[in-house]
């Protein structure tokens, strides 16, 4: 009984969190483009998915991603060797990303625009290469981005300067970079954490912060995303001036 | 049944996505770490709940709302909705005649970020985290409302066809300038939530509008012209979430002067 009233309290709440996305489309399909909403029941069946998948998502987070990833940070500081800890921070960034839909997506469509651009022969060889070689690359640069950040959390080094060097990274690439793959690495940055990932890291790097004596979970913990959505811009940015 | 079928799909592809992170996480557990995982049965079946809610929420985003949203942004960038009266005037595109798509960015951007899973899991870290202080809601609105002006701007870009990179760098050097005034507490907190914005229910229906966008304007191509919306949305939340916590700051000082 208790936990059906559980369940039932985070529909309601799944629902709330949906309900700006139905003004939104209900204002605009009825009031600027007025015109009826097609398929009702599809919609309703379908937006009843979704709060039942939110619900069922943020429970199975609390359970089990945030103390699965908060368990390993604990494991590894208490097994005190740097360089396991290093190794899974780069298969976690590394394996996570190469097989992300999102970033598949974006690796094909940046294929297509090296072939009209004229950078990769117009074959369907030529730009299945050319995205895995992208995708790759991203992985790698996630792998690096959550590594760099694991050793920030170790030594309490402050995030704004490595952010600033990032920064500071991108435009210098921008300058040198073929224009065409300027708007593909600047989406890719956001592209690479999914939504397993982000839990999962979030915890690695909190847990992490608050096993070490010193560091502060909020102000060491967070950061490792951010890392992984830096990186990815100037790696792209660099195999776009390799490949040309 | 085709429903049914299709669901499976979407399963199967969840269970591939999470594949490789249960494979790294249990290898790791066994064969490093070498301790049982505490509680291993209730970690399995929040596996199952996360796959199962997941592929549920992707089955019901793709059989309402995406094709519903994706309508929207192709019927609000067609010309012949934007100039009912004919052809734009002397064939020029003015960037006012799409006030409608502006703000069904910022709407859209705003909506689906409150949905968002990866940011309501970021925030309830956040809200442990600090005790409290940051609460769930305060830290949601402020990165959606970043998503929104920065989804907006983008559109702004792709029908001025103005150059990508003179956006990012100021507001690069707007984040830079913000991060020696801000709390330091929220500084880390703020870098990440660019980073969580857009994952699965923002991006497809974001992508949509840009290629929607730059398929109609004159001039512009979906190829060159259609990125960029991504990168918007995932700088903005930055400079959101540290002027949120740089205005509670001010509030907080301004009331205790004046009692």
């Amino acid at each position: 009984m208790k936990q059906l009233r559980a369940f039932w309290l985070s529909l309601l709440s799944s629902a709330r969190d949906l309900s700006p996305i139905i003004i939104v489309i209900a204002f605009f399909q009825f009031i600027v483009l007025q015109q009826p909403i097609p398929d009702l029941a599809n919609l309703i069946g379908g937006i009843f998915l979704v709060m039942l998948g939110l619900s069922l998502f943020v429970y199975g987070l609390e359970i089990c991603l945030f103390p699965l990833g908060e368990n390993m940070a604990y494991a590894f500081a208490r097994k005190g060797n740097v360089w396991w800890l290093l190794a899974f921070a780069f298969a976690l960034g590394f394996g996570t990303t190469v097989a992300e839909p999102a970033l598949i997506a974006v690796a094909d469509e940046a294929a297509k625009v090296a072939a009209v651009g004229g950078v990769i022969a117009e074959t369907e060889a030529a730009k299945q290469s050319y995205a895995n070689g992208l995708r790759l690359t991203v992985a790698l640069s996630v792998g690096i981005a959550i590594v760099i950040g694991v050793i920030r959390i170790l030594k309490g080094w402050p995030i704004h300067y490595l952010i600033m060097t990032g920064y500071l990274g991108i435009v210098i690439m921008t300058a040198f970079a073929p224009p065409w793959i300027i708007g593909i690495a600047y989406d890719s940055g956001g592209v690479t954490t999914s939504t397993i990932t982000v839990p999962l890291v979030t915890a690695l790097g909190v847990g992490l912060a608050s096993s070490i004596k010193g560091r502060n979970p909020m102000i060491d913990g967070f950061g490792l995303i951010a890392f992984a959505s830096l990186t990815p811009m100037i790696f792209v940015m660099l195999y776009g001036i390799l490949v040309q | 049944m085709s429903g049914l079928s299709n669901f499976l799909i979407i399963l199967l592809e969840t269970v591939r996505d999470v594949l490789p992170i249960a494979v790294i996480i249990f290898g790791f557990q066994l064969f490093v770490i070498r301790r049982a995982i505490p509680q291993l049965k209730r970690v399995l079946l929040g596996f199952v709940y996360v796959i199962l809610g997941l592929a549920l929420f992707l089955q019901g985003l793709e059989q309402a709302l995406f094709p519903l949203g994706k309508l929207m942004a192709q019927q609000l960038t067609d010309p012949a909705f934007i100039y009912p009266g004919g052809e734009p005037v002397g064939g020029m595109v003015h960037w006012t005649d799409y006030k409608w798509v502006y703000l069904f960015a910022a709407a859209i951007g705003f909506a689906t970020t409150i949905a968002e899973p990866s940011l309501i899991a970021v925030a309830i870290k956040a809200n442990d985290v600090s005790g409290g202080t940051i609460t769930l809601w305060g830290l949601r609105i402020s990165v959606a409302v970043g998503v929104a002006i920065g989804i907006a701007l983008g559109t702004f870009r792709i029908v001025t066809g103005t150059p990508l990179h003179y956006y990012i760098i100021i507001g690069y050097i707007i984040v830079i300038i913000q991060t020696f005034y801000a709390p330091r507490m929220i500084v880390p907190l703020a870098y990440d939530s660019g980073g969580v914005t857009t994952s699965t229910v923002t991006v497809p229906l974001v992508a949509a509008l840009g290629l929607g966008l730059a398929a109609t304007i004159p001039g512009r191509s979906p190829l060159m012209d259609g990125f960029g919306l991504i990168a918007f949305a995932s700088l903005f939340p930055i400079i959101t979430v540290m002027g949120y916590a740089q205005l509670s700051v001010v509030s907080k000082k301004f009331s205790i002067n004046h009692q």
